[in-house]
């Protein structure tokens, strides 16, 4: 039975793309692709506690609880996935986990980085771009006085 | 405190919720809110609600806010009762917040600050009138074409010249945890932290006041302001490595104090800390003043006021707790009563007695 074949840092990539992804979006570009799977372990809800750092560079402390829904399952070829997913959509969390699993078979893994990740992680990158441009586009431009006399 | 259970009632009870399930309703004739409206349009709520109730969820935020007819004491409640129903899967690591997607960033004392002074979506400088007109506002602002910068963090001028006290080291050590250890004096810092940043935003307000007002002197700048977004990662176990699992929206401030030094510690700017979830200003500036003011002892400033004194802002500033106890005293207490009427009229028998 295969454990992983993906690369930690691309796992680590696709895993934050498909916790950001509704569960609608997701059963929309996987559809048809998704393997057959059974769950082992949820889909289910509970807590992560957050954590900041005192003056926000020094020791950690508690800032307070998320809800996170997980899940994880096992494909037919043996590949197993796992979702945490912040907020408590149940479905987003066990389509994430059967993205996971399918993304690490070699077989797939391009296919469907092409068809779910990529298209995904370009709408999520679209979104913090135009929120950064918002942004930059209330930033204040001083004059000194010189430049006011002038 | 004695307290004797009362029975019946129950037709009576019942007979009060379905009126107030109908009066949160309110006149038919008027469409319900959604929950979805509530998250979107009554932001600020919903993020105070979150903070107090020191549960990051917009959705049960919002439902939270409608089940209480927009009490937002209340709903903190519900959101404190409902965390109790679940477990806890991981902890994430200290957010990054240097890193955050920033929509706003000020500094009121460095003016050419790296990447610049970034309003977002501010009520400073609005001017305070009714907007007779907002049912019609735009949803949205035109697209804009400005280019974004990187906004650093902005003591690292101050911080070169050692004008700024540095951070304690930086450690990952499991902090203490109010949510399985209850409160115990001296109180340090991390755990002082965790109160706060659920605390109530109107004692934190007043208490930040109070500071600034004298009481526990110290003459604060905002060195800086951020609100943006945060990833959150945490290490599971069955993966051995870590994983962003989405954002949440924070507020920081880092508050400069003038310091002039002290036995132990040379003159310069001392630093409170403030972070929330959500968008709330109010808070972490309060939060940011309160934590300085706790920090008296250990800069060796005598505790005069009631911002310094730990146990007094630790032990009332969860609004949870504080209405718990107050509200309690509207539940029958007849056999308390009772027995202080007793009490009352055999002193004054007494009295009587005596006096005769």
């Amino acid at each position: 039975m295969p454990v992983t074949s993906a690369n930690p840092l691309d796992r680590r990539r696709w895993m934050a793309v498909l916790a950001r992804a509704t569960a609608s979006e997701l059963a929309t570009s996987a559809e048809g692709r998704l393997p057959v799977f059974t769950r082992l372990r949820g889909p289910e809800i509970g807590l992560v506690m957050l954590r900041g750092r005192a003056g926000g560079t020094g020791p950690a402390f508690n800032l307070g609880e998320a809800t996170v829904a997980r899940c994880t399952v096992r494909t037919a070829e043996g590949w197993v996935g796992h979702a945490y997913c912040l907020g408590r959509d149940l479905r987003q969390a066990e389509l994430a986990a059967a993205l996971d699993a399918a993304l690490q078979d070699p077989a797939r893994q391009s296919e469907l980085d092409v068809a779910v990740v990529q298209p995904l992680a370009l709408a999520q990158a679209a979104r913090r771009d135009t929120l950064a441009r918002r942004a930059a586009a209330t930033k204040v431009q001083f004059f000194t006085l010189a430049t006011m006399r002038s | 405190m004695a307290y004797v259970a009362v029975k019946g009632g129950e037709r009576a009870i019942d007979a009060a919720h379905a009126w107030l399930a109908a009066e949160r309703r309110g006149d038919p004739a008027v469409p319900a809110l959604t929950t979805a409206q509530i998250a979107e349009q009554l932001g600020r709520a919903v993020d105070r609600v979150m903070a107090e109730g020191s549960l990051y969820d917009r959705e049960l935020a919002a439902l939270a806010i409608q089940q209480a007819q927009g009490d937002l004491i209340e709903a903190a409640f519900l959101l404190r009762a409902y965390r109790t129903t679940l477990p806890r899967f991981a902890y994430g690591r200290p957010v990054d917040t240097a890193a955050m997607l920033a929509i706003r960033r000020v500094s009121a004392i460095f003016k050419d600050l790296p990447g610049g002074q970034v309003l977002g979506p501010t009520y400073d400088y609005t001017h305070r009138l009714l907007d007779f007109a907002l049912p019609d506002a735009p949803a949205a602002p035109a697209e804009v074409d400005a280019e974004p910068q990187p906004l650093a963090p902005a003591f690292g001028i101050l911080g070169q010249e050692g004008l700024v006290e540095p951070d304690e080291a930086k450690s990952d050590d499991a902090p203490g945890d109010l949510t399985r250890d209850p409160l115990a004096f001296p109180a340090a810092r991390d755990v002082r932290l965790q109160a706060l940043a659920r605390g109530d935003e109107g004692f934190l307000l007043a208490l930040g006041y109070l500071t600034q007002r004298g009481y526990g002197n110290n003459h604060p700048f905002v060195g800086e302001l951020r609100v943006g977004e945060a990833s959150v990662e945490i290490e599971p176990p069955e993966l051995g490595f870590a994983i962003d699992i989405g954002d949440v929206v924070l507020t920081e401030c880092q508050m400069v104090n003038q310091f002039t030094g002290s036995r132990t510690a040379p003159p310069q700017f001392t630093r409170g800390y403030g972070l929330c979830f959500g968008h709330s200003e109010r808070r972490v500036m309060g939060m940011a003043l309160v934590d300085r003011a706790m920090r008296g002892a250990e800069l060796g400033e005598p505790a005069e006021a009631p911002a310094q004194d730990v146990e007094f802002v630790l032990s009332h500033c969860d609004n949870v707790e504080a209405t718990g106890f107050v509200e309690h005293l509207k539940l029958p207490h007849y056999v308390d009563f009772q027995s202080e009427l007793e009490t009352v009229r055999r002193m004054r028998a007494d009295a009587e007695g005596t006096s005769k």
